[in-house]
This record gives C-alpha cells, structure tokens and sequence, in this order.
C-alpha cells in the first residue's frame, strides 16, 4: 500500500521502508522545541534521566515567548531557569529578548526547519511547520525531556484526511478564513490523531504565509500534523532562510486517506469563529451586529509580514474606533524590522493601534491586553476557550487580520470590503 | 485498581479550562491544582476528593500541549480519568506522566455524577458499583502499557538505557 507525505518522512526518520496508520514507531529528530512555559517542566524531567548533554546542541530551540518579556516575578524565575538550562547545556538556539520573536514564526525564519522534517515542540501550535513539507507536532514538557536526552520520540503512525484545495482566494480573503472554514467544517475534533493533507492545485497561489497560517491551526481539528506538498515557493523559502539540505517528499499515486474533503477557494469567504470553540463558525455575512471592546492582530498564527500588510490596507488613513483598544503584536523582531522599513508601524500608529515587542501575551491570557469580565476581543490568534484571554466571562472571536483590521475602526465585526479605502 | 466518585464533565474539555494560562508562571503540580478546572466548575478543588474519577466526553484535553493540565488533575487527587476520547497530545502528556486515563465511550455515557467507580487497568473493566453495571475500556497497545507500568516516559526511559 502506498504511503501518504507524512507517513513517508515518519517511515524514514524511523528507519523503515514503510510504515502502516497504527503503527507504534521511534523516530529521529531533527528539531526540539520549547517555550519559557514548557521548557521548565521539561527541565525538570530531563534531569531525572540523569544524562548529563543533550542529544545535539543544534538540534535543540528554546524561545521564551509566552510570558516575555518578563511579565511578573514568577515568570522571569522561569525564564531564568530555561536560560541557565539553555547556557549549562550550550544550547545554540536560544533566543533572547531582542533575538526572539514568537517560536512558529521564529523557527522557520532562521532556517531551523526545512522540507522532510521532523520536528517536535513542546507547544501544541509546533504543527505549523508542516507548511514548509515537514512532519511537525506538538508534544508535552517530558515528551521534550525525553527528546532533548535521546533525540527521539514514539509515534503512533496517523491515517490522514485529504484536502483538495481548488480556485483562488478572493480579496481580503486569506489563509485564515480558509483554516476557520475548514474547522467550521469538520469540527474541533474533525482530525483528531490524523494527518491533514492539503493538495491540489488551489495551492500555487496561497503564500507561504498562508500556509503557515493553515498549518498552525491544524491542532483546532485535533490533527497530529498538517502538511503541505513542497513547490517553487517553499523552495525558494527554505533556500533563502537556511543553509541546511533538505528532502522533498510526496504521497504516493496510492496512498490511503480516510476520507477527502474539496474546497474550492474562490467560495470561501472572511470568516469569523464565534465563542468557545474554533468550530463555531459563521461567514462575515452571517455575523449579526457584536460589539466588541478589543483587537489583537498578532500570535503565531497571524502575526507574519502579510498578515501586517493586510491589516496596515484596511487601517490606513482610517481611526480606530474610541472605544476600541486595538493592539498589533508583529510575530519576530526581523518582521517588526520589515514592518517599520515598510511604514505599516506608522499606519498603524496614526490609526490609534498600540504596537507590542513580540510575544505571545494576550492570546493565551497571559499579558499586554487581558480582558475583562463581559469584555469582547476580535483577535487573529487561534484558540477562544472560555478565558483563553482573560476574564472567564469574557468572550474572544477569531478571524484574519483584514476583518480584525476594519473591526477596529468600525467599533463592531466588520467586512474589510465595507471599511478599507483602498 | 483504583476506586472513588465520578465527576463529571461534558465533551471538548480543553487544556485552557483544565488549567487556565494565567497561573502557568508555576509549574508546582500541588499549586496548579488549586486552580484545576475552576473556569468550568469553581468549586472543583474544594470538592475533589483523593481517588476521585474524572469521567467526560470526547476530545477531553483538546487545545494547549501544556502539560500543567495531566499535572494539575493528578495532584489535585483524580486517580484516573474516563473519557469518549481524548485529544491526541492529553492523551501521550497523561501517560508520559504517569495519569492513568481510559477511553470507554459506554461508560463515559452512562456514568453519572457521584456514581461509585472501581477501575482495573489490568483487565480494562470499568465497574459502576452505585448502577452495578460493566463497561470494557480500550485495551493499551503493549509498548503504552509499558510506559503505564514504569509509571511514566522517564522512568521507562531510564529502565530501558539501564538494560542495554
């Protein structure tokens, strides 16, 4: 039986000429990721192995994101804990306030990751490398701890669902509203322990961006892993971000998947996730009057230069609405760069936006824009759990850059093709 | 074996509820329980008592990769947790860590609230003493039995280098 991409690079990385879903394998790694939340309790695990290195100085990524810059005492104690971790062990990529950015926009632009993969992270939103070919996942604190002394990890080999994606993305429409209207679609669950396989033709015309995008919020259907096949633009990517070799893998002619799923871009339209679940889909135009309170243009899902670009279209030369506090958090330092060169950081600030260093702050509740109780945010992040950021009682709604952009000026949920000028 | 009450909660339970973001600047597991589940049920820590069985829907453990949840609910006493299903990182965090956790969709349907509940991992039975009624729960795959009986990924890990 053929093999699909994913369980292609796991085959491989296990040594085997093939594998089959179920199977229980060990696999190689090529990268171990954590953050300042799940490196400490990753470092306490490690210890009790009672190795004294890790597996490979290089193959190793700790970002200190989420609480960053330090936000309490409690958090700079962790950080300091990941960071005498990091230095003891002489882990080469660690990335300090001034270096780092959020880790799955970070990892791919200094060229940590390449086509054919294998990456774990010890942050459930790892998943986002599968854009650039890679088999990437999210695990826990002692799966990392067990990664970082052996440089390896079990899997359980996923069956996978296929996505054919047809057409092309209407304007304003990106990314995003495409993995919301997936999510919509199948649910929360609707991958769990499978691999999302996007293909078709629709692909050419979605950036790497996009893709990112897509990748990330592959963990909202419960999927192991999303996937996307390697083309010119993840080649030119990868080549001009890392030095490092890289293996294109593709599914085979007859590779199984459980079930296939079209999805004809040009149908798609700005789509919104209600609370409390990613799955609580409506399109725009189905979005009755919601006022809302705050706005967070940001995360590892959409903090990305075209992500700022878009939302810099809708809010030039506009205000943003008084009583709205609208809060722009580019993804990395280099991205912040680009964007300052660009003049997005000037739109932004004559528009009445406040914009962040990198972190992952607000969009898992942690700082720099926390809500109150009976407070509503539009934000591009990826998860609106109940008190995701903030308030029990507070409420978060989910969608791309250009709806939260013209969401901002209007005071309500908008459609950028109501508000932007241009 | 393990013994004790049914608590129990609905489907999509996720990592943000279980233990909310804002007290991940700890990862002390008796702290993390003070605050375990208090988004969907406030009074959760008062009223968890040692033994206690978690039983819920499907998807239990959906969302963060944060491995504080497995952690909060095993230090605030659950003993083991029954579920339609869980999602796929809870799942390997709860048996890296040592949470011994059952996916059995009859008996996460027809458990209820306070219900006596006796486990035997050996054999997978679930016992429902208050109903009198049986459930069989997914056997483990040997390889995750393994890691259940050395109580955890590190401890297998550990084992398994020392015999070599």
């Amino acid at each position: 039986m053929g093999m699909t991409m994913t369980q292609k690079i796991l085959a491989v990385h296990a040594g085997l000429d093939s594998v089959v879903p179920g199977q229980l394998i060990k696999v190689k790694l090529d990268l171990v990721l954590g953050n300042d939340i799940t490196t400490p309790v990753a470092i306490n695990e490690f210890k009790k192995i009672g190795v004294k290195a890790v597996f490979d100085k290089k193959k190793i990524a700790i970002v200190p994101d989420h609480f960053t810059p330090n936000k309490d005492i409690k958090s700079a104690e962790q950080c300091k804990c990941t960071r005498e971790f990091a230095r003891e062990m002489e882990i080469e990529n660690y990335f300090e306030i001034g270096q780092m950015g959020i880790e799955h926009a970070l990892i791919p632009e200094k060229g940590l990751v390449v086509c054919g993969d294998v990456v774990i992270g010890a942050d459930s939103h790892t998943c986002t490398y599968g854009a650039l070919g890679a088999f990437s996942t999210g695990i826990g604190s002692t799966d990392m701890a067990a990664g970082m002394a052996t440089g390896e990890a079990w899997f359980k080999v996923p069956e996978a669902i296929k996505f054919i994606l047809k057409g092309t993305l209407s304007p304003w429409v990106s990314g995003k509203d495409v993995i919301l209207h997936i999510i919509g679609k199948i649910g929360v669950d609707g991958a769990r322990y499978n691999s999302m396989e996007f293909v078709g033709e629709g692909i050419s015309a979605l950036s790497i961006d996009d893709r990112f995008t897509m990748a990330n919020m592959v963990i909202e259907a419960g999927a192991k892993n999303g996937i996307f096949p390697v083309d010119e633009k993840t080649i030119e990517y990868v080549e001009s971000h890392s030095q490092r070799e890289y293996i294109i893998y593709s599914a085979d002619e007859d590779a199984n998947y459980i079930k296939t799923i079209e999805i004809d871009l040009s149908s798609i339209r700005p789509t919104v996730a209600f609370p409390h679940l990613p799955e609580n889909t409506k399109t725009i135009d189905e979005v009755p009057e919601v006022l809302i309170d705050q706005v967070v243009i940001g995360s590892c899902t959409n903090g990305r230069i075209q992500d700022l670009r878009m939302a810099a279209k809708v809010l030039k030369g506009q205000k943003v609405h008084q009583r709205i506090r609208a809060i722009i958090i580019p993804a990395t330092q280099s991205i912040y760069l680009q964007a300052m060169k660009e003049g997005l950081l000037e739109i932004f600030i004559e528009a009445g936006c406040v914009v962040s260093t990198p972190t992952c702050g607000p969009c898992l509740g942690g700082h720099m824009g926390i809500l109150a109780k009976g407070e509503r945010a539009i934000a591009t992040t990826n998860r609106n759990f109940v008190g995701r950021m903030g308030h029990p009682g507070s409420e978060v709604y989910l969608a791309s850059p250009a709806v939260a952009a013209a969401s901002a000026i209007t005071g309500k949920i908008s459609s950028p093709e109501e508000v932007a000028k241009w | 074996m393990v013994k004790g009450k049914a608590i129990v909660f609905g489907k999509n339970v996720d990592t943000d509820v279980i233990i909310p973001a804002r007290y991940l600047s700890s990862s002390d597991p008796k702290e993390l329980a003070l605050h375990c589940m208090e988004d969907i049920d406030a009074n959760f820590s008062q009223k968890v008592q040692v033994g206690d069985i978690i039983v819920a829907g499907s998807n239990f453990g959906c969302g963060s990769s944060r491995e504080h949840a497995p952690l909060a609910i095993k230090a605030s006493g659950i003993s083991c947790i029954i579920a339609e299903n869980f999602a796929r990182i809870f799942y390997r965090n709860a048996i890296n860590i040592g949470l011994p956790i059952l996916e059995c969709e009859e008996a996460a349907k027809d458990i209820e609230e306070g219900n006596e509940i006796q486990v035997d991992f050996n054999s997978g039975i679930i016992e429902n003493i208050t109903k009198n009624k049986f459930y069989t729960a997914q056997p483990f795959p040997k390889f995750m039995m393994e890691i259940i009986k050395a109580e955890g990924l590190i401890n297998y890990i550990v084992k398994e280098a020392s015999e070599c």
